[in-house]
């Protein structure tokens, strides 16, 4: 070929330009998130970083003081541990509640139900996992509160156990479809294996499905172990949001998202509480990144295994 | 004449939905033989291995017809499918290797028969892989997990768990598939020595692996039963129908 062909061959087409101007563009969507993350968490940390380094921050008291006084007049002080505590006690009932629930599910819209029943079940879990978390507090307000009062003969049905109860209800459906992806995935040359040497279902499911999907399980748990943590309008309706080192599950209780939306709007910008506030904020963004880094790891894990 | 068969068939038909797998399919499986069963794909041998499993069971698309009787006793007439599976073994084409470790696999059967004592179980998992010609391989690494051993390995250890459940009937599918010649000739050899203890049906794409095995050999075509005869005699020329003939002789397939 002549030169001056190959030169004419060689041109920049549209289609080069397309590709280019969508790699940019995907690019930028696919950073978005890191851009967005990192912001964050600068955002928080420069709100919060003042109250962390002044005088009224005392580490020890903060993470062992249940003393959540931010708003009196002579003597505020900031623990944070009933609020830590609170809203540990709610996130652990909740589990109690939905890892049963939410793995019993996963179980039987994977390895038992077929044809319509399990396209029917996935998407009402899916449909539940939609249903507003304002929703779920009102349910805890308006119907798990009376029901408790009435059922343990206590004096306030807004409690740890009203709130563990919500919550897990509210985290099993996305537990659920995380549950039931991480059992999809297993091959079923693994269960007709297994089914051919006689297994019964029960078994297949046991001793062969759930421990092929068991990272993609812990997976699921970790994630609604991180949504229970971090959810607040529920907790805030459901617990009765008094500060609280809660004995029992009847003891009312505050959560630390609760504190945040409850009292952010009512504080002077930069003011100590508003700063002790954020200190809160840290703390979550802290514990949930945490939970989720785990829950990628072991992710990971399965996608290796 | 149905007492003294292993397995028999008579009429049996696989569908799945409306497409025929294969159908009028009768003979007779002896016991302690090596039955092959051989035939191009698509001819309906997996077919027929799943059908004596039942693995219909819990397969809606899949329907069988006809009667297929294990020691004279029509399988269907089984109340407990997964005590009738227990006393049948299935090696598939392709080796799975659960994703348990190499001692959990074969003593997984055990396990499910509600075997606990782990001497049993050591012994049982022992006897097992050596029968396979995988002890010497692994038993130094019973707990790394089964799906990372290589391919003929773990085809290996297909056979050690299908023997883990002391059948009666042991089904193999195309376990060459996977293996590199060398293991396939080991294996080939543990079949032999199996035949005293167990009846065994060889479904093969290898016309010359029936040779070497099987005692008798069923040919399967496009959803048919041609014929079924003494290996030897249909290697030497005898046979009845002109298909047979020569797809032995590799003249289509």
């Amino acid at each position: 070929m002549e030169v001056s062909k190959v030169k004419l061959a060689d041109r920049r087409t549209a289609n080069w330009w397309i590709d280019k101007a969508v790699a940019v563009l995907v690019f930028v969507g696919g950073f978005s998130a890191v851009v967005l993350i990192l912001g964050i968490f600068l955002f928080i940390t420069r709100e919060g970083v003042g109250f962390l380094v002044g005088d009224e921050f005392d580490l020890v008291e903060f993470f062992g003081s249940p003393k959540w006084r931010p708003t009196s007049d002579n003597n505020p002080t900031y623990g944070a541990l009933a609020l830590i505590v609170g809203t540990a006690s709610v996130t652990g009932l909740a589990m109690l509640v939905a890892v049963p629930f939410s793995l019993g599910a996963a179980i039987y819209i994977s390895e038992f139900a077929t044809g319509r029943t399990k396209e029917l079940l996935k998407v009402l879990v899916e449909l539940l996992a939609a249903i507003p978390s304002v929703v779920w507090g009102f349910i805890g307000l308006s119907i798990m509160n009376p029901l408790i009062i009435e059922l343990f003969d206590v004096p306030i049905g807004l409690n740890v156990l009203n709130s563990g109860v919500i919550l897990g209800l509210m985290a099993a459906p996305i537990m659920t479809t995380l549950a039931e992806d991480a059992l999809k995935a297993v091959p079923d040359s693994y269960r007709e294996a297994a089914e051919a040497m006689g297994a019964t279902r029960w078994q297949v499911s046991f001793r062969v499905a759930l421990p092929a999907a068991r990272h993609g399980l812990v997976a699921a748990i970790l994630l609604g172990v991180g949504r229970g943590f971090g959810e607040t309008m529920a907790v805030l309706m459901a617990s009765g949001h008094s500060i609280n080192l809660p004995s029992s599950p009847f003891d009312s209780v505050r959560a630390l998202t609760a504190t945040i939306a409850a009292e952010l709007g009512e504080t002077a910008v930069g003011s100590d509480h508003y700063q002790a506030l954020f200190t809160l904020g840290i703390l979550l963004f802290v514990v949930t990144f945490a939970i989720n880094l785990a829950a990628d790891v072991f992710v990971r894990r399965s996608d290796r295994a | 004449m149905v007492n003294d068969a292993k397995l028999s068939f008579s009429d049996v038909a696989v569908h799945y939905g409306a497409e025929k797998a294969f159908s009028g399919l009768s003979c007779e499986v002896k016991e302690h033989e090596i039955f092959g069963i051989i035939g191009p794909a698509g001819a309906g041998k997996t077919s027929l291995l799943r059908a004596i499993n039942r693995m219909d069971d819990f397969n809606s698309e899949m329907r069988v017809s006809g009667r297929i009787a294990l020691d004279g006793r029509d399988v269907r007439e089984w109340r407990n499918v997964y005590a009738l599976r227990q006393r049948i073994g299935v090696v598939f084409p392709l080796p799975v290797g659960l994703p348990l470790s190499v001692f959990e696999n074969v003593a997984l059967s055990p396990r499910l028969r509600g075997i606990r004592n782990r001497e049993e179980l050591n012994a049982i998992v022992e006897r097992c892989l050596r029968r396979a010609a995988l002890w010497d391989e692994v038993k130094d690494r019973l707990d790394t997990l089964g799906s990372l051993l290589s391919g003929g390995q773990q085809q290996r250890l297909t056979i050690a768990r299908a023997l883990s459940q002391e059948p009666e009937v042991l089904l193999l599918d195309e376990f060459s598939i996977a293996v590199d010649p060398v293991t396939t000739m080991r294996i080939e050899d543990v079949l032999r020595s199996l035949r005293e203890e167990l009846t065994i049906v060889l479904v093969t794409n290898l016309v010359q692996q029936a040779r070497r095995l099987a005692d008798r050999t069923a040919f399967m075509l496009g959803g048919e039963l041609v014929e079924v005869g003494e290996t030897e005699t249909l290697f030497c020329g005898g046979t009845q129908d002109n298909r047979t003939r020569e797809y032995l002789e590799g003249r289509f397939g």
